[in-house]
């Protein structure tokens, strides 16, 4: 799970070090995400692992038109604009769900992979693997792609610096959208992947959302590389959490770690203000 | 001319029992009432001290739960309960926010979340208080002011919202108009250069916070004796918190009025839209009031009332 957390987080962190916008729509794009692998398995009868770039195509769409429809005109306002900005929109995207798809739980029924393998000597799901594996590639290749494709090095330029950034040529409006196609993008596979064997309905976003803030402020806002030590770590306390004491607070002890380290060290584990 | 408007308001509320006798009339008034005084007190910490906390919902959780708690275990009337519930909230206020206070802009927004959570997880497996069960407030006949209980009409609960929504008022007014009230703002512009010019920053967001804290546990006293039912779900959800900020943020942030305003226009409509169209479990109410809020992000940051203030500077400016 921890590598699930921190692809859905990655995508978080990417917009915030862009342009320092937290979206809080994130865990509704996962939902939309999740709907689309279920509509593709429900309708095309494509297994979610086949549909995944279909899915990813189609947030980055996504996030580019909200980038263009909502984030552009807020951009210079104030944070609390910002804030509300993505508020609003998770909660038209929820309740448009609930409109459209009601409130039902579902299910991708007999998804490719099942059943469950040992792993020494605990066991896994082989949907919950094969997620793991494909988010921890999906990581892998965002980090490549950042670090050293043009595109990837104008991005992170624009996030360090947007003026000069400009002054160099490189289009910052254009690459604000790309950011957020291409963090969209990585909510989409995460969704993807987390269709396989997760219930799907309007509020999942929320719980993931949440912990996907936390992970992000944990590692650091901006700080991509760092996100993914955080997802592992939050998956980890999350489970660990959840044996030692009751599961229903595992969720407590991953916020109570959060605020131990955001009040020790205020721009997280591995950031820099 | 402008000056009578809120003397109107006043009389017009004051009389509308009398003239509005149906349940469901006095309701959406009281709900104004309360969500109006709920997005003031956030007001003061978030609007006018720029301390943007999505945990407002742990101090009104905070309110509803104590009062309940005395009036059903120990009998004790919930007015009494209300001051507790509010001095609970200022304590607990003052002990999240000394951490939390450290942490700017978003990092404090998303603190604030994390604490909301944390409390809730643990109401929801504190089984002495009823936990995810809730707490049944019990039920006192006859009616009686002492029993904060009436159930043959809504006009005493109206008038004791109402109350409460103009101490939340006053407050905020005096609030904004004293020394305390220009340091929030200093540091809201700027908190670095605020503490420069000596303001205690810490200090000053505490008091904010306290007073923010202990009006929102009143809010949560009254939701309890109102709907007689409490739960984690319903007084401590983060969606809670969250609706308190967007009815102030639709209103107009850091004004007087602001909060009222967005009180009035989003009530009605959520208890309209969940009259007409609610059960039928499709949220529709939810889509129109997103799309509002993100009108109002992008169009007008300020809120409906910076239309206000730009009528009243054009009119002024002829």
């Amino acid at each position: 799970m921890g590598f699930v957390y921190a692809l859905i987080a990655a995508g978080l962190s990417l917009i915030f070090g862009l342009m320092e916008i937290v979206n809080f729509a994130h865990g509704e794009f996962l939902m939309v995400a999740m709907y689309a692998a279920f509509f593709a398995w429900a309708l095309g009868k494509l297994d979610p692992l086949l549909s995944l770039p279909l899915v990813a195509v189609l947030l980055a769409a996504l996030g580019w038109a909200v980038y263009h429809g909502i984030i552009r005109w807020v951009l210079s306002g104030p944070m609390l604009a910002q804030i509300f900005a993505t508020f609003g929109l998770a909660i038209l995207l929820r309740s448009a769900a609930q409109f459209v798809f009601g409130v039902d739980f579902r299910t991708v029924n007999e998804p490719w992979l099942a059943g469950r393998v040992a792993l020494g000597p605990v066991f896994v799901g082989v949907p919950q693997l094969a997620a793991s594996v494909t988010a921890l590639a999906a990581f892998l290749g965002l980090y490549v792609f950042l670090s050293r494709s043009e595109t990837g090095l104008a991005l992170q330029a624009t996030a360090q610096d947007r003026q000069a950034a400009s002054l160099m040529g490189i289009d910052t409006q254009r690459m604000f959208a790309l950011g957020w196609a291409i963090g969209s993008a990585c909510v989409g596979v995460a969704g993807g992947l987390l269709a396989m064997f997760f219930y799907i309905f309007p509020d999942v976003g929320s719980a993931f959302a949440l912990l996907a803030y936390v992970t992000v402020a944990l590692g650091g806002f901006g700080n991509v590389p760092a996100t993914l030590a955080a997802g592992i770590l939050v998956g980890l306390v999350e489970a660990l959490g959840g044996l030692v004491l009751t599961p229903a607070l595992k969720y407590s002890v991953v916020f109570a770690l959060y605020l131990a380290v955001v009040l020790w060290r205020p721009q997280g584990l591995f950031g820099r203000f | 001319m402008i000056r009578a408007i809120p003397v109107g308001l006043l009389l017009g509320a004051l009389v509308f029992p009398a003239v509005f006798t149906l349940p469901f009339p006095r309701h959406v008034m009281i709900m104004i009432f309360l969500y109006g005084a709920l997005a003031s007190a956030w007001n003061i910490i978030a609007g006018y001290c720029g301390q943007i906390s999505l945990g407002q919902a742990v101090f009104f959780g905070i309110g509803a739960y104590t009062s309940s708690i005395l009036f059903r275990e120990l009998g004790l009337t919930p007015w009494v309960g209300l001051i507790a519930g509010a001095m609970l909230a200022v304590i607990v206020s003052q002990i999240v926010g000394y951490p939390v206070f450290r942490l700017r802009g978003h990092y404090f927004a998303i603190a604030t979340i994390a604490v909301g959570e944390i409390v809730q997880a643990l109401i929801v497996n504190w089984d002495a208080i009823g936990g995810a069960r809730g707490v049944f407030i019990p039920i006192k006949r006859p009616d009686s002011l002492v029993n904060f209980q009436f159930h043959q009409s809504k006009a005493f609960y109206y008038y004791i919202a109402l109350a409460l929504l103009l101490l939340a008022l006053a407050v905020t007014r005096g609030v904004a108009r004293s020394r305390l009230g220009y340091y929030l703002r200093a540091i809201r512009e700027d908190q670095d250069a605020a503490a420069a010019l000596g303001v205690n920053v810490t200090r000053e967001k505490l008091r904010a916070f306290a007073i923010s804290a202990a009006l929102t546990a009143m809010g949560g006293t009254f939701y309890a004796q109102y709907l007689l039912f409490i739960d984690p779900e319903s007084v401590f959800p983060l969606s809670l918190s969250i609706l308190i900020c967007l009815v102030a943020v639709l209103g107009g942030v850091g004004t007087l009025w602001g909060p009222v305003l967005g009180a009035a226009v989003l009530v009605p409509l959520q208890e309209g839209t969940r009259i007409m169209l609610g059960g039928t479990g499709k949220a529709l109410d939810l889509l129109i009031y997103g799309a509002l809020i993100i009108l109002v992000a992008v169009v007008q940051p300020g809120g409906l009332m910076a239309f206000f203030a730009r009528a009243r500077t054009a009119g002024s400016a002829r």
